[in-house]
């Protein structure tokens, strides 16, 4: 045992890994309610399908991958090492592995999450279309080919931490995740957008959110669950958690403003989709600052992300790529302004601060390491999808609503119930009427 | 014997129930319609992205009635649903050739 477990951090790592977990089912139906009423179920699906498969595999390899202390070229972790999670639990004792007052396999259990939540982030942008079986090969590889070696570059002490080549011009700042989870599932989102090409009527058709009540419980649900991932990011229930609970709450709040502002301005109204758009814009700006700057830097880190993200929504118009839920306007614009904007925030060495350049410097670096980083590795593990499952479901499937095609379910019933089918249980165990007459023909 | 239907405002039916309960009449069948008349649509806008909605919510509302009454009936509905601004509705009468009660049998006029 390296030394004692401090039970308040073990306390609120806990409490933050639950925290975060609940952000995946928030995030279902922050989606699901902007998808339309035939395709809420497999929207809603491929976050809980991301739960599924990360929550396997992150045991399995993910850990040791994201982790472990043989370092493959600061790239990513040896999967061996710790392969499900040997040595990871206890010592040769049988004493629970302790880091810096925190048991391991708590630490296990709080970064799951954020693996789980990532992959999930990226399924906004094919919405309607995806075969479900591709979606769920494609979250176990773009975990384990992206996302474990962006955990291990940013925080395993691989090439974008301190011991990287940035590190002598300054150390780099990724509090919670704006490389890590924002740009590399804005990336991989816009990566896919493409690949798997628009929505039947994209830019044509009407395909408005069909149910926004589910959008806001959503965006709360986000919010809340943000300060497990956020404060829990201090690894210690002290000051730097509150500072980063604080801030998570006053840039989320001003970036709602400032979409709303845009929105006001451009369109003449304020809508609440806006304000569940802002709230999310905010919280993915505040990641990767939520302990590097102060509360009142947090106000114009917030405004900007969510007026830039309001304005960055309206690119796939322009461009024709169907990102259907915005995740590249919302989680790639916030998340790099975000990762960026710490070059002038950060209260230790951001220009506003006093500080030079180099800051700033590292912060556009690490920025643009992950993208080119996410969008090469996305695209390879795309297309292999692409020519051997295939990615779109049948058109006719498409048109028709993919919650009935592919999952055989319908997420509203107006029509009271249905029939069960002739192969069900319930004809059987129904007394045949032909038992009846037969007795009334003997009497 | 007459048809008489309806398509309204949705908020405008509690005061049609009650006009027609006021008249005499025993029975209704509502459901829900869209559609647009002179009224049009309405725009809506969604993270920056204009949508022109054309199809307007509205309730149909269905009742049968004995031929002499079918002119009054419309005329109690037409005041019913009236709020005096574009898009309160429309009323129309048709003929109806047969109606049966389905728990008794019973045909034509008793039926109704």
């Amino acid at each position: 045992m390296e030394n004692a477990i401090d039970t308040g951090t073990t306390a609120w790592i806990l409490m933050s890994a639950s925290l975060v977990l609940l952000m995946t089912p928030g995030l279902a139906l922050f989606y699901g309610g902007m998808a339309r009423s035939k395709s809420v179920l497999n929207m809603m699906m491929m976050s809980y399908g991301a739960l599924g498969v990360v929550g396997v595999i992150y045991v399995l390899w993910g850990w040791s991958m994201s982790y472990s202390s043989e370092s493959i070229l600061g790239i990513v972790g040896n999967p061996l090492t710790y392969f499900g999670l040997a040595d990871t639990i206890t010592d040769s004792a049988g004493n629970y592995i302790v880091s810096d007052g925190l048991p391991t396999i708590v630490d296990v259990g709080f970064q799951v999450t954020f693996a789980m939540i990532t992959v999930a982030l990226i399924s906004g942008a094919i919405a309607d279309r995806a075969r479900f079986g591709t979606w769920l090969v494609f979250a176990g590889l773009w975990a384990t080919f992206a996302y474990f070696p962006m955990a291990h570059m940013v925080w395993g002490g691989g090439l974008l931490s301190d011991e990287g080549p940035f590190g002598s011009i300054a150390a780099p700042i990724d509090f919670a995740g704006g490389t890590v989870v924002h740009i590399n599932a804005g990336v991989a989102a816009l990566v896919l957008a493409l690949v798997i090409g628009a929505r039947k009527g994209f830019g044509k058709i009407g395909m408005k959110p069909h149910n926004l009540p589910l959008v806001m419980t959503g965006a709360g649900l986000l919010w809340f669950g943000w300060f497990g991932f956020n404060a829990g990011s201090a690894y210690a229930a002290d000051g730097v958690a509150g500072l980063a609970w604080v801030n998570t709450t006053t840039a989320t709040a001003a970036a709602m403003l400032g979409w709303l502002l845009v929105e006001r301005f451009r369109d003449g109204h304020a809508t609440s989709l806006g304000a569940a758009s802002g709230i999310v814009a905010g919280l993915v700006a505040i990641t990767p600052a939520a302990g590097g700057v102060s509360p009142v830097g947090a106000i114009p880190l917030g405004l900007i992300a969510g007026a830039l993200s309001a304005l960055a929504v309206g690119l796939k118009y322009r461009f024709g790529y169907d990102d259907s839920l915005d995740v590249v306007g919302v989680h790639l614009v916030s998340g790099l302004w975000g990762t960026v904007a710490l070059g002038f925030l950060a209260t230790e060495t951001g220009l506003f601060y006093g500080g030079d350049f180099s800051q700033l410097a590292v912060q556009i670096l690490i920025a643009l390491v992950a993208l080119v980083f996410s969008g090469v590795v996305t695209l390879v593990i795309a297309l292999l999808l692409k020519v051997t499952m295939g990615w779109r479901v049948d058109e006719d499937v498409e048109v028709a609503g993919i919650d009935q095609g592919v999952h055989a379910e319908s997420a509203y019933d107006f029509t009271g119930g249905g029939r069960l089918a002739a192969s069900g249980t319930t004809r059987e165990s129904v007394p045949a009427p032909s038992t009846t007459t037969s007795e009334e023909a003997r009497a | 014997m007459k048809l008489v239907t309806a398509v309204i405002k949705p908020h405008q039916l509690e005061e049609v129930k009650e006009a027609l309960e006021a008249y005499g009449i025993s029975g209704m069948t509502v459901s829900e319609a869209s559609g647009y008349g002179r009224q049009r649509g309405h725009s809506e806008i969604y993270r920056g992205a204009e949508y022109t909605v054309d199809f307007v919510p509205k309730l149909r509302v269905e009742v049968l009635v004995e031929d002499m009454d079918s002119t009054s009936v419309v005329d109690v509905i037409v005041k019913a649903a009236s709020t005096g601004r574009i898009g309160d509705g429309k009323v129309w009468v048709v003929p109806v050739e047969e109606v049966a009660r389905v728990r008794t049998g019973e045909r034509g006029v008793a039926a109704i």
